[in-house]
């Protein structure tokens, strides 16, 4: 049995902004859902990887290839951060590797859609990276230490990131006629998706409630991505492009933009593993993870055999 | 600028770019995270020497006499040239195969790279190769004890590592010697590559030596004409993959 009295100061030290931190008593289900989030934005941070890893190859100059290289190798830094804070609440990153390739972990279903042309790597930078930050930058905040120090580190990468997917797409809006068009393109196949990534409206979803309470979120999906609309609805000005949706527009009285309602059919489906590519990410994962064993088990073999040859004192 | 010494320029700007290439496949699908980063880091700085090289090429091209209609710049001595005109050594194009297959052409190619930049840093006569070669050779010495870590780690790991360490060692070898032979275009070079050849077959030995692996006998026979334009049957696929974007949408910004 707790005693109340954890639960109270714990709850006191929350209200009064004081950060959990990892030898701090915290309830089970604070514990249990921090992992989760965490390591479920860990493994979007590297399954991320892969819809852009696509485009290295082909990227169309030696400045758009670095600057790629950059990006994704940046995601894959935030994997680390962030498997390291999940470590500090007593789970292992082999663990939470496990949990991804089973199945039993989560990750972004953003990185289920495919990047078809150049410009979706534009996109999704402006796009994607764009609605991840209006989620990280609540998170800076949230309650537990290790992962609101995490985030400020990676907000200021990602909003690094934003700024280079909209410049690649400005220089695309402003080339020919075919890159014009495969701008618009992108733009019309990620705005959808970019906009399911806050989740559910707020009346359905699952984990809100507590996680308010408990200030592991400070912004509810609907508030977050009302912003996002807003801020995009903007800048999308100075592409001279358009949103795909026939019913944003500006209303006046609330200040703000109206827009249309998403395919919430479409974004179970691929919450259910049915999105274009589901089964190539996870598939991509678990190879990399499987062909690599031999690399890890090497790694440790050589590692033991170096301590013994060397005493500590 | 003679055409030798822009040869020769763009045959180190194409090596770094091919093998920056072939290790820009491993990003996202390392054997481990932190790995992914560091290969990741090695193939930026290969892009950056590449874009160092290319822009120093071009400003050649595009001064010497037989200047092309379309000036030259580090996309298109990347993106418009043909495999006929590449001149990368094979061994930066073989494939990745596995991780340790990886590791060992990083190695033998960073190798002979610390020895040759060495030398173009020290000659002076061209003081802006001189300049790269310096710069470069800050990543060039990270590349080589990095990667000379990981021969040891994986030749000395497991019997299994033992094993694909000695296949890929097998693999590449052959494409070891053409490091040394000097191209038509690199005998005005004044490259002692007789040196580079001693010093990085020490380096090499040593390595193999503490990672407990067989160092191939001296008979192997060498493969030769990456430098010169005559390669494998990869480098076509590298090329088709890199250069579709320029090749499909000529002539725009990007």
């Amino acid at each position: 049995m707790v005693s109340p009295d954890f639960e109270n100061s714990f709850q006191k030290k929350i209200d009064s902004e004081i950060k959990i931190e990892p030898k701090d008593w915290m309830p089970d289900a604070y514990r249990k859902t921090n992992i989760r989030q965490i390591s479920q934005h860990a493994h979007s941070e590297v399954v991320g990887m892969l819809p852009e890893g696509n485009w290295i190859g082909r990227a169309p100059s030696l400045k758009r290839k670095a600057i790629l290289l950059a990006k994704v190798q940046d995601e894959g830094g935030h994997g680390l951060y962030l498997y390291a804070a999940a470590e500090t609440l007593g789970i292992s990153r082999d663990e939470m590797i496990n949990d991804l390739h089973t199945g039993k972990a989560k990750y972004s279903s953003i990185f289920n859609y495919p990047t078809l042309t150049w410009a979706d790597i534009g996109a999704v930078g402006w796009l994607v990276d764009g609605a991840a930050i209006m989620n990280q930058v609540m998170l800076t905040r949230t309650s537990y230490g290790p992962y609101a120090r995490g985030m400020v580190r990676i907000c200021k990468e990602e909003s690094f990131h934003q700024r280079q997917g909209f410049e690649s797409l400005l220089v695309l809006s402003r080339g020919t006629k075919e890159q014009k068009e495969m701008c618009q393109d992108a733009i019309n196949r990620w705005w959808w998706p970019a906009l399911m990534m806050f989740g559910p409206h707020d009346n359905e979803s699952q984990h809100s409630e507590q996680s308010m309470l408990w200030k592991i979120k400070r912004k509810s999906n609907d508030e977050l991505r009302q912003n996002f609309v807003v801020m995009i609805a903007e800048q999308i000005k100075t592409l001279g492009m358009k949103l795909p949706d026939p019913d944003l527009k500006w209303n006046e009285e609330r200040k703000h933009y109206d827009f249309g309602e998403i395919n919430w059919e479409e974004f179970w489906q691929v919450v259910k593993g049915n999105g274009p590519c589901n089964k190539q990410r996870l598939e991509a994962r678990r190879k990399a993870h499987d062909e690599g064993q031999w690399v890890r088990d090497a790694a440790m073999a050589y590692a033991k055999k170096e301590s013994k040859k060397t005493p500590t004192n | 600028m003679n055409k030798d010494k822009i040869d020769f320029i763009l045959s180190l700007a194409d090596s770094s770019l091919i093998l920056a290439q072939r290790n820009g496949e491993w990003c996202g699908h390392g054997p481990v995270l932190e790995q992914d980063i560091a290969i990741t880091n090695i193939t930026l700085d290969l892009i950056g020497q590449a874009r160092c090289l290319y822009q120093y090429a071009a400003d050649h091209i595009n001064q010497s006499a037989d200047q092309p209609v379309n000036p030259a710049t580090e996309d298109s001595l990347a993106f418009l040239r043909t495999e006929r005109e590449f001149k990368n050594c094979l061994l930066a194009e073989q494939s990745n195969g596995d991780w340790g297959q990886t590791i060992l052409r990083q190695f033998f190619f960073s190798t002979y790279q610390y020895f040759l930049y060495q030398q173009l840093k020290d000659k002076g006569t061209d003081t802006t190769l001189s300049a790269i070669a310096e710069k470069s050779l800050k990543e060039i010495t990270y590349h080589v004890r990095w990667s000379s870590e990981w021969v040891i780690r994986l030749g000395d790991g497991t019997e299994e590592s033992k094993r694909r360490m000695e296949a890929g060692i097998e693999n590449l070898w052959p494409y070891t010697g053409e490091l040394f032979a000097p191209a038509d275009y690199e005998e005005e070079m004044a490259i002692d590559f007789k040196t580079i050849k001693t010093k990085w077959a020490e380096k090499i030995n040593s390595v193999l030596t503490e990672a407990t692996l067989t160092h191939p006998d001296g008979g192997i026979f060498m493969h030769t004409g990456g430098k010169t334009g005559t390669h494998t049957e990869q480098l076509g696929y590298i090329l088709a993959e890199m250069q579709y974007m320029q090749r499909a949408f000529p002539g725009c910004e990007w």
